[in-house]
């Protein structure tokens, strides 16, 4: 690492060329896939890509495939709507708990913190049951209301925001008490600002969760106007007898990875800034 | 500008009782300083002041007026932290014009009081920048440019300089003498540090365990300490104690190795033959002449400091070590006897039991 020896610094960036391979091989091949037509997929498979990308793409877009009643395109903007709502939720909630716990001196705090803290144990799976059938009570099915919501209460945000507050000076907020404004003032003009580069963090992390969200938009969603991608492409896979449009799923596959490498991509300089500093 | 006034006032944490009632009256356009050694209770009477801690009995009134319940944003005061408190998203002058925007200030009187304050500060160029791209100093100014602008009643100072190297120390002290000085606010200003108490404060308030050991002038408090306490904390080095008694006329006190000091002021007979503290500050001992009452000290070690000398040494029968200053280097072997004695003035007693002052 130190010393500069050619051969090493050979090796080193071999396997790394190594590593990268073998785990974008998967993506390549779905991406050759996608760009064939079923009949070249299913006899021999190719390995490089064919001449059929932009017909696959847009019939994945604006058709869908067989027996789905809805498009890829669809699917993507509920899948957008979902992972958003989801990302936007958990951010203001979680801000909202956090600068409670924090800065607000009401009875049985610590206990509420720690009922918080104890759901972090308790992943959707579990409490699955339960959720859907309270989804089920207040009509959610079938709604973005119902993929929303109930994947919005975070303990993990939440709790990262309370490590981020209890950083701030209390002085801070003293100060602001000095200058005249309330505790709403102090959230907004504030807090926010100054957990920006935080928000920014997990907004990133929260995108990729809602996003590859599977289970529950798979258990409240029988219309399939309310399909998201991931479950879409699960359904073009039940075909019974039949064949699967293998290029399709493939290309459809393709369009579920852009919007989260999109996010990565542009926010990749504030979330490495989120997680290794603060604004202090 | 405005007369603040503390009336008994007592705090306590839970079942603690931190403050034990502490009274004080400041005039107008006084820059009092509240000084004591960490854990005294200090910083919890400015901040009962501000409003940021609840008064659990007692009254403090600003221009006459009871704050008791008022919340910090309604006793128009205004206070600097030790750590700044500056709001790092913010640039310099949205730093200083918040408060006022809060206040909904029309924005060409909050623009020209934050560039006036800017201007008093030499803070005019640094208006865009954040705090972090400030230094310590700056990032001080701005903080108490925050206070300026609001023109409040009262200025309130919670250790502000004790994050700053001992220079700009200096340097900031004097600013903040000559603000007062152009500015004329009401000032409380709690410290740990004498010298900044001394050179800043008209008057002192000087805390002990939640008790105000004595409130009085600089110099008062120098030359006429009420509690060994306040004897032993104002002065550097500190004084020096000693055990002795007062003779059965009272007219002189009597050390360990039968020397005789004889006191200043008239005699105190009604404490003759009483067990006391004497305490004599460093800077006080003088070389004996003939036929005066000597204290002989033995040189344990020296410290020469340029300016002055500082002796430690004992004396004859007491161990304890004792503090002398001498001007200029004086080079001294250990074990040297030097025959010291001390002008009577100079003298201070204290009962060795309640630690108070004895005699004026």
């Amino acid at each position: 690492m130190v010393e500069h020896r050619p051969w090493l610094t050979f090796l080193t960036h071999a396997v790394l060329i190594g590593g990268c391979l073998i785990i974008a091989f998967p993506i390549y091949i779905t991406f050759v896939a996608s760009t064939h037509s079923l009949d070249e997929i299913t006899s021999t498979f190719p390995l490089w890509p064919g001449g059929h990308l932009i017909e696959n793409y847009t019939r994945a877009l604006s058709v869908g495939p067989r027996d789905l009643g809805a498009t890829v395109g669809t699917m993507m903007l509920n899948s957008l709507i979902m992972a958003l709502g989801i990302t936007f939720g958990k951010i203001f909630i979680s801000l909202l708990a956090a600068f409670a716990i924090v800065y607000f001196n009401f009875r049985f705090r610590m206990f509420f913190f720690w009922m918080i803290f104890i759901t972090l144990m308790l992943p959707v799976e579990v409490r699955i049951l339960p959720t859907y059938k309270v989804a089920a009570d207040l009509k959610l099915l079938d709604t973005y209301s119902g993929l929303i919501f109930p994947l919005i209460a975070s303990a993990t945000a939440t709790f990262l925001f309370r490590q981020f507050f209890m950083t701030i000076p209390d002085e801070l907020c003293e100060a602001h008490r000095i200058d005249g404004g309330g505790p709403i003032r102090f959230f907004f003009d504030i807090l926010l600002p100054m957990s920006r580069t935080s928000i920014a963090a997990l907004f990133v992390i929260l995108f990729i969760y809602g996003w590859n969200q599977y289970l529950w938009p798979l258990l409240i969603t029988n219309d399939e106007r309310y399909y998201t991608l991931l479950i879409g492409i699960k359904r073009m896979l039940d075909v019974g007898e039949g064949v699967a449009e293998w290029n399709i799923i493939m290309a459809s596959s393709m369009l579920a990875m852009i919007p989260p490498v999109l996010v990565v991509i542009f926010m990749q300089k504030q979330f490495v800034k989120g997680m290794t500093e603060t604004e202090k | 500008m405005a007369y603040v006034s503390l009336k008994n006032i007592y705090k306590s944490f839970g079942k603690t009782e931190v403050i034990h009632g502490i009274s004080c009256d400041i005039k107008d356009g006084e820059f009092i300083v509240i000084l004591g050694p960490s854990g005294c209770g200090k910083s919890t009477v400015l901040r009962m002041i501000a409003g940021l801690e609840a008064i659990t009995s007692g009254e403090i009134a600003i221009d006459g007026k009871v704050v008791n319940r008022l919340e910090p944003a309604d006793r128009d005061i205004a206070m600097v932290f030790q750590n700044y408190a500056l709001y790092p998203h913010m640039t310099v002058y949205k730093n200083m014009a918040y408060g006022l925007r809060i206040r909904r200030m029309p924005k060409a009187e909050i623009d020209e009081r934050v560039r006036n304050a800017a201007k008093i500060l030499e803070l005019t160029e640094f208006l865009d920048r954040k705090p972090r791209q400030l230094s310590g100093g700056q990032r001080q100014r701005v903080a108490m440019g925050r206070c300026i602008v609001r023109e409040p009643k009262v200025f309130l100072f919670d250790e502000p300089l004790s994050n700053l190297d001992a220079k700009l120390r200096v340097q900031m002290r004097l600013e903040i003498r000559n603000l007062h000085e152009d500015l004329k606010i009401t000032s409380i200003y709690v410290t740990h540090d004498q010298v900044e108490a001394m050179t800043l404060g008209d008057r002192l308030i000087v805390m002990h365990d939640g008790y105000a050991a004595q409130v009085g002038t600089p110099l008062d408090i120098y030359e006429y300490p009420a509690t060994q306490f306040v004897a032993g904390f104002i002065g550097s080095p500190a004084m020096n104690f000693l055990n002795a008694r007062l003779d059965p006329s009272g007219e002189s006190v009597e050390i360990p190795g039968n020397v005789k000091l004889p006191l200043a002021n008239s005699s105190l007979p009604e404490h003759a033959g009483k067990e006391v503290i004497l305490g004599i500050r460093p800077e006080h001992f003088e070389p004996a002449h003939d036929g005066a009452a000597t204290l002989d000290l033995t040189v344990d070690h020296v410290e020469l400091l340029g300016a002055d000398t500082l002796v430690y040494g004992h004396f004859a029968e007491d161990k304890t070590l004792s503090t002398l200053r001498l001007s200029d280097v004086q080079h001294l072997d250990k074990n040297t006897k030097l025959h010291l004695t001390v002008p009577p003035q100079k003298i201070h007693l204290f009962d060795r039991e309640t630690g108070h002052r004895i005699g004026k």
